[in-house]
């Protein structure tokens, strides 16, 4: 069984979509240890024909629905408490960058 | 960037050149009580981050559960846009990093949407196009931020960002059509006649308030142009939050222009969100696309499959409105509008407006009258589409009502309707307050009367002498006398009565 495709550069690549800051050994060690990993999920891939169909969810279950009505929201206190900063009742978050 | 005013060829010349190829998505909030996933409420204008709880805020452990009333109204909106509806779908969680999201993702819908494959007919200058849907799915709003710092309130220059989560969670329908290729001289109209229906629709199934000035309704304008003959698609481009009707055909005939000009002169177009500007109706730059749109989607693990029961959604079916096109022609005979006439309020986004306005007692061609006439010159200056003006249709009609009731007459009424757009109140409070009534009384009115025929001895004698048409003249001397305000019916009589 050959192992999947996962380069070096694609794991630089989803670390920075995911905001992760990797340096360079971790690259390297990464990079390899991917594509092992993956490997296992072929495994059960390999186990499940084609009419089993993908799993989304742990329980067998469809159709989770609430009816539109209202619950009682936390008080912005509440909601601000956790938050490292707030100003005017709202979360204060430092300079977005790279967007207009 | 460059600073210099950016080229456009005219629209005429673009398209002798090139074909536009237009893409429309439609985001329309929900008019739910709760939100999408969190029963916390979804009130317009509430004080900051008073509407939020651990599931709107991504708080650890926190469970959503769907809006069973989000599915249904997306399940209508589907059958209503003439959709397949999934027997089976998912959410799935789009991975982002921005603020306007605590969760660090949105809850969208990806591969699998909820309804697919529809189509509507849209009429423009008597002609139908049908706009292919691709999809509509499920997801949810985001927050609103406020820049602080700097001057202009943008990110730029912004020392940091303030976050309201109430809007955030709120369910929104997504619309996507399919690439829209018509005849380049109607793609403007027809981007806005499509958004016009769409909110229509929307408003008819009572879905959504739909209101594009309050952004509980906004449009994306993607456009690319390719040579005419050809078939090889151009770069696109996508024009976010267009918000009114008329900026839908604005910003569209602006990018055709601005592509042209790109491409003319040998360049490419550059992939990216482009900004529109209401003021004077141009774009610009934006955010390039880049890998920052790799959304890394994957099916959400907190929620559960919507798998809609098919006799639900049969029942669902009975529950749409009548279908547009059958409904325009059911009014029109209604009303006994010609074709001309259905074509320019159906045109001028007036359809519902002059609807109401019938319902509220007015006459249907009074309706039409001022909703195109006054109200849509009023609209036109301010850059607003006609539901944006603040007037209702029962106002219009009770202006109508003081015409017909002779209390006040069609030049009059133009100043009760500067009154109310301009907040003096209902109409009856403005002919109060401005002191509009047409003066029918007989005692002030034969004052009147007789200064004009002292004014007028010749005209005076003419009508003794049985012609009539000669009280013109004095209708007119007591209309300038009383400024406007005389019942001219009654004047007349008057005139008649005292030179028979």
């Amino acid at each position: 069984m050959s192992s999947p495709e996962i380069s070096r550069d694609d794991v630089a690549h989803l670390a920075s979509l995911a905001r992760i800051d990797l340096s360079e050994s971790e690259l390297d060690r990464l990079g390899a240890e991917l594509p092992a990993i993956l490997d296992y999920v072929q495994v059960v891939q390999q186990a499940a024909g084609d009419d089993v169909p993908a799993m989304s969810h742990p329980v067998p279950v469809t159709n989770v629905f609430r009816p539109d009505e209202v619950t009682p929201s936390l008080t912005p206190e509440a909601a601000l408490a956790g938050a490292p900063a707030s100003e005017e009742q709202r979360f204060l978050v430092p300079k977005i960058l790279g967007e207009e | 960037m460059s600073i210099t005013a950016t080229k456009l060829v005219p629209f005429d010349e673009a398209l002798s050149r090139y074909q536009p190829v237009m893409g429309l998505e439609i985001h329309v909030e929900l008019n739910t009580a709760t939100k999408m996933f969190c029963g916390c409420p979804t009130e317009f204008g509430a004080e900051p981050n008073t509407q939020v709880c651990p599931v709107c805020l991504g708080l650890p452990g926190a469970l959503p559960v769907v809006n069973a009333k989000a599915v249904e109204s997306a399940i209508r909106m589907g059958l209503a846009l003439n959709c397949q509806i999934a027997p089976w779908c998912r959410f799935a969680r789009k991975n982002y990093f921005y603020p306007d999201m605590p969760k660090n993702f949105q809850t969208s819908q990806y591969d699998e949407p909820i309804a697919f494959d529809g189509f509507i007919d849209v009429d423009v200058d008597g002609e139908t196009y049908r706009i292919d849907i691709e999809r509509a799915h499920m997801e949810e709003d985001t927050g609103k931020s406020l820049h602080v710092g700097g001057s202009t309130g943008r990110i730029h220059g912004a020392e940091h960002s303030l976050l309201d989560y109430n809007r955030a969670g709120i369910p929104l329908i997504e619309i996507v059509t399919r690439t829209i290729e018509v005849p380049g001289d109607k793609a403007p109209a027809v981007a806005r006649a499509f958004v016009n229906q769409i909110r229509d629709l929307m408003v008819a199934l009572g879905v959504s308030d739909a209101r594009m000035d309050q952004g509980s309704m906004r449009a994306d304008v993607n456009l690319s142009l390719k040579p005419l003959g050809s078939d090889q698609l151009g770069t696109r481009t996508e024009t976010k939050n267009v918000n009114s009707f008329r900026s839908v055909e604005r910003a569209v005939r602006y990018e055709i222009g601005r592509h042209a000009a790109i491409l003319d002169g040998g360049g490419s177009i550059l992939q990216e969100t482009r900004h529109f500007h209401e003021s004077d109706g141009t774009t610009s730059a934006g955010r390039p696309k880049s890998d920052a749109d790799d959304y890394r989607y994957f099916p959400e693990p907190d929620l559960a499959p919507v798998a809609p029961d098919p006799a639900w959604v049969e029942e669902l079916r009975g529950t749409l409105p009548e279908p547009p096109a059958e409904r325009r022609k059911r009014l029109q005979s209604e009303w006994g509008f010609s074709d001309l006439d259905m074509r320019d309020t159906v045109g001028a986004g007036a359809l519902d407006l002059v609807v109401e306005t019938i319902a509220a007692g007015a006459a249907p061609q009074a309706a039409k009258k001022w909703w195109l006439g006054e109200l849509a010159r009023t609209a036109n200056e301010q850059g607003k589409d006609l539901p944006a003006l603040p007037i209702t249709p029962t106002q219009v009609a009770q202006i109508q009502g003081l015409i017909d009731a002779k209390r006040i007459n069609d030049k009059l009424a133009r100043q009760v309707f500067e009154g109310v757009l301009a907040g003096e109140g209902e109409p009856e409070e403005v002919v109060a307050s401005r002191g509009l009534e047409v003066v029918s009384d007989d005692g002030a009115l034969g004052d009147a009367v007789d200064r004009a025929i002292a004014n007028d001895p010749d005209a005076a004698q003419k009508i003794r002498d049985g012609k009539q048409a000669a009280a013109g003249a004095l209708i007119g001397f007591v209309m300038k006398e009383m400024r406007g305000q005389a019942d001219a019916g009654r004047v007349r009589e008057l005139i008649l009565e005292k030179l028979s």
